[in-house]
């Protein structure tokens, strides 16, 4: 029925995190689980939603669709270590400032969405911004201000804010 | 037009004021504590064996190799909990109306695909469904009538063997001489309208915790919805417990929708396990259970005509509507609560001297119905929005001329409906011609008159409609039921460190009531707004409350603050009186302190508390009063909050795909609160409405699976599907509640739909084609479009 444990070490926001995992335990369990990330949420576990996406060796996964032991030797982010580091402020600040959420449910993933397309493309116009979010699922919003603050950060870094 | 209403930005004042959300920080840095994020250390985790069958008798349950399964703790079958638990049942006085029971898990009969059956709890989820496997059930199935035409039907297959039939409930409406309006008409249009069953698709799956503390014999529970009061106070009752010993905490709700907003089994079935097991118990429901078992909605059949003078002039509207309900009528609501809505609104803002319609709620096995965004309203703005295009097309009037001609206009308010509703003075007429100017109609005219020459299929769509909300005491969703809907509470108090804060039982899924009850806390009490705390969603905050649902939370809980906080602001003065040894008249509170008037005399709310609450004989023991006011607000009626919405689509002929070109929404919600938080509310109505119109559809088989149970069969907006959303807002005359306040959360739902029913109609009218199906998919068009092309091959 289920394998025995395996062990993997990986780095969490920048620390080391050594641990014993069932092989198929999926990431988003294991960050809420097992290291109370609970920023991380789940909103479908098929790979629809978006709402589990996090950062894996730099590109974005959605955390429902990696095993735990797919992370072994690998640097995952998550909302808690992009929020603490200060990448995504001025994006956090241009959600407030937009109302750029209600439920918060999605936004986690959803900011890590769109921070990746921003490293990418730095001067995205809204359909870009609309494309690249599409695999992100936003109940409450009708993400009009989503792509306003996604533009807004955008226009910001251009001008060296 | 009406004069210009006031620019709530230039307004002074914290109310109108576009303030950041003071909800944003915790949940912008996955700081929230959703339902889920509360994790017990030695919680028991819930997975739940569904039913298969649409109808079944339960021949035998064996659950012994799930039982011993490895970290599996128990396994429960519904007679395990039958004397534990008293069921769900939700009440009412209508004539006709048959209630059902739910129980945390079915006793002897399934009656809907996902139905819980069977419980197992285990050491970790992954261990629960596991076991779930193992349980091996034997059904006999029943026969089933899969859809409310059939189920209706006096010789169908019954659901539910107790009642006398599949027709839960049956209501009439109507005044005038509908016979003679119709005798006497110059043209009738007249149309069948269908509305496919949507899942509210909240992101955030359904989820419950409980933990019992033996020791106290208390509970509590930590749920995703948006009714901790009404779960509390039922589960009291289930569970036959007192009040202050069970406590119901909705601290972060991930959406809503509706959908976290009846009483469900799996609420009752985790308390009923953690107080039998003396352990937290923990289910989070996955997608697929969201799907199958959340409440649904809009599943509506609607046959309506409307007889016209010559000039457009509405003489008289007649309707039956056929509601397919699922399989129980759903707690608190009633099966009556979407489809008699259906109908009590379907004459919408017109003036319809006669009105006879009829509305059926017909059980059927499926998942129960229950509210959703803009309960019924979606359906009948789309029946009666499609009615007055059709008409308008009858007479030869451009469509805005035939709702001019026929909206209530501004010296007929208060205005009574044929279904009994009252309109108090709401601006039908002005939100109609502020969406025509401001959505810019005539250059869409132009621009689809350049579409049309050029053979593509370009059409515009209006719909304008109204709301009751804030509804007080007087009106029920279903006369009798459970619970009072009309009224709810603020605690307010200023503490002896001059912090304010304001308890309420409502509870905000998003809608950032936090940021919007602080800001009329702040401006009717004089306080700096960052000194306030707002609680809300815990039972424990009041004595009795419902929650946050149907458009209520501004004008009633907003009202029971307004209330609390003038009465703290008077004590406030009575105690600056009295230590600054001046008149009251004399003293004027602003920004947290008390002044005199003109002088330099002054005292903050923090040394006023301190005065009262620490410094012995400062004021005399006879005098002094607590800064604490506990206010509820029931004001009684409701009022009206109206919209009209202007679409633009077009639609591809080579896919059948509807793009939505342009949208505009002006609406009248009174005085507004935060500008920010009712542009959000809108956009995101507007976008749920369009996924209802073009995308979103429950599907059930033939043999009663489910078979959009998955988010890749289920289809809701994403961000490239949702256009940019004009708003207007007018600001008119304020309805007479205490803060002036109309509800708005909903209003975007009802409108979508007809709208761009309307506009796809209007695309396709070359054709001949009217789309009175929604959701009106590419394979529906695709569908239509051919059917009409035989139809002029064979001319």
């Amino acid at each position: 029925m289920t394998a025995g444990p395996v062990s993997i070490t990986l780095t969490v926001n920048g620390e080391d995190v050594a641990a014993s995992v069932p092989p198929r335990l999926h990431l988003a369990d294991f960050l809420r689980e097992h290291l109370s990330l609970t920023g991380t949420h789940l909103g479908c576990e098929h790979g629809v939603c978006g709402a589990c996406t996090v950062r894996l060796d730099g590109a974005i996964v959605r955390a429902c669709l990696v095993l735990a032991v797919q992370a072994d030797g690998r640097a995952v982010e998550t909302i808690e270590g992009l929020s603490a580091s200060g990448e995504i402020a001025d994006l956090q600040a241009a959600f407030i400032a937009h109302n750029a959420l209600q439920c918060g449910y999605c936004t986690p993933g959803m900011l890590i969405a769109a921070q990746d397309l921003l490293r990418r493309d730095p001067h995205p116009d809204r359909a870009a911004i609309r494309e690249h979010l599409s695999g992100n699922y936003c109940r409450c919003t009708g993400y009009h201000a989503i792509v306003d603050a996604v533009d807004a950060t955008a226009r910001g870094r251009a001008d060296g804010r | 037009m009406a004069a210009a209403a006031p620019d709530p930005l230039l307004r002074p004042g914290l109310i109108g004021a576009r303030l950041p959300r003071v909800e944003d920080a915790r949940l912008l840095t996955g700081r929230g504590t959703y339902a889920d994020d509360v994790r017990p250390r030695d919680a028991a985790h819930v997975a739940i064996r569904r039913s298969d069958h649409p109808h079944a008798r339960i021949v035998s349950i064996d659950t012994a190799a799930a039982a011993a399964a490895p970290g599996v703790i128990g396994v429960y079958v519904g007679e395990d909990l039958a004397a534990q638990v008293r069921p769900l049942r939700a009440t009412s006085r209508m004539a006709g109306y048959h209630a059902t029971e739910m129980w945390p898990l079915a006793r002897g009969v399934v009656r809907y695909v996902g139905e819980p059956v069977v419980a197992v709890l285990a050491e970790d989820r992954y261990a629960a469904e596991d076991a779930l496997e193992l349980i091996d059930i034997a059904y006999e199935p029943l026969p089933a009538a899969m859809h409310a035409p059939e189920a209706a039907a006096a010789d169908a297959p019954r659901l539910h063997d107790a009642l006398p039939g599949n027709v839960l409930a049956a209501r009439r409406f109507g005044r005038g001489d509908i016979d003679a309006a119709f005798a006497g008409a110059h043209a009738v249009v007249e149309a069948s309208f269908r509305l496919h069953r949507k899942a509210p698709l909240a992101i955030e799956p359904r989820c419950a915790v409980a933990e019992w503390d033996h020791g106290r014999r208390a509970l509590d529970l930590h749920v995703a919805t948006n009714i901790p009061g009404v779960v509390r106070d039922a589960l009291a009752d289930c569970l036959d417990m007192p009040g202050n010993r069970l406590r119901v905490i909705a601290a972060d709700v991930g959406g809503s929708f509706g959908g976290k907003g009846s009483v469900y089994q799996e609420e009752l079935l985790v308390a009923a396990l953690s107080r039998l097991l003396r352990r937290p118990v923990k289910w989070t429901s996955d997608r697929l259970e969201d799907l199958a078992s959340t409440s649904q909605a809009f599943d509506e059949r609607i046959e309506a005509s409307l007889a016209l003078d010559a000039d457009g002039t509405i003489r008289g509207l007649r309707a039956e509507v056929l509601s397919d309900v699922g399989a129980y009528s759903i707690y608190p609501w009633t099966a009556a609560l979407e489809p008699v809505q259906v109908v009590s609104f379907l004459p919408g803002p017109y003036r319809v001297p006669a009105y006879a319609a009829g509305v059926r709620a017909v059980a059927t096995p499926k998942a129960p119905t229950g509210p959703y965004r803009g309960v019924g309203r979606p359906a009948a703005a789309f029946a009666m929005e499609r009615l007055i295009d059709m008409a308008a097309a009858r007479v030869g009037l451009d469509p805005a001329e035939m709702r001019r001609r026929n909206l209530v206009r501004a010296e007929e308010f208060p205005y009574r409906t044929g279904s009994g509703l009252i309109w108090d003075r709401s601006g039908f007429m002005e939100t109609l011609e502020a969406a025509l100017r401001d959505g810019g109609y005539a250059a869409l005219r132009a621009r689809q008159a350049e579409a049309r020459a050029a053979g593509r299929w370009f059409g515009i769509g209006l719909a304008s409609y109204v709301e009751l909300t804030g509804i007080g005491s007087r009106i029920s969703a279903a006369p009798g039921m459970p619970i009072n809907t009309g009224m709810e509470t603020a605690s307010l108090r200023i503490d002896v460190t001059g912090a304010i804060t304001a308890a309420f039982g409502i509870a905000s899924h998003g809608q950032g009531l936090e940021t919007t009850l602080a800001q009329v806390i702040a401006e009717e009490l004089g306080a700096r707004i960052d000194t306030i705390e707002v609680l809300q969603g815990d039972t424990a905050l009041v004595a009795s409350s419902t929650g946050s649902y149907a458009s209520r939370s501004a004008v009633i809980a907003g009202g029971a603050a307004t209330l609390a906080a003038r009465e703290v602001r008077a004590k406030l003065k009575r105690a600056a009186s009295l230590l600054m040894e001046a008149d009251e008249a004399d003293l004027e509170v602003a920004d947290g302190t008390v002044r005199v008037a003109g002088t330099d005399r002054v005292m903050t709310f923090r040394d006023i508390a301190r005065a009262i609450y620490a410094d012995m004989g400062r004021i005399p023991h006879d005098r002094r009063e607590d800064l604490i006011s506990t206010q509820t607000y029931d004001p009684y009626l409701g009022t009206a909050a109206s919209a009209t919405h202007l679409a633009a689509v077009e639609v591809d002929p080579g896919t059948y795909a509807v793009r939505v070109l342009a949208y505009h929404v002006a609406e009248d919600c009174g005085r507004i609160i935060n500008p920010l938080i009712v542009d959000g509310q809108v956009q995101g109505a507007v976008a749920q409405g369009i996924g209802a119109a073009l995308l979103e559809e429950v599907t059930y088989d033939a043999a009663g699976q489910i078979v959009t149970a998955s988010l890749a069969d289920y289809l809701a907006p994403t961000a490239p599907c949702v256009p940019p959303i004009g708003i207007t807002h007018l600001e008119l005359d304020l309805p007479d509640n205490v803060g002036g306040f109309r509800g708005m959360g909903e209003g975007g739902t009802i409108g979508a739909p007809a709208a761009i029913a309307n506009a796809l109609s209007d695309a396709l009218s070359p054709l001949g084609i009217a789309v009175d199906e929604l959701p009106a998919t590419p394979e529906r068009l695709f569908r239509l479009v051919r059917a009409a092309q035989r139809k002029d091959d064979g001319a």
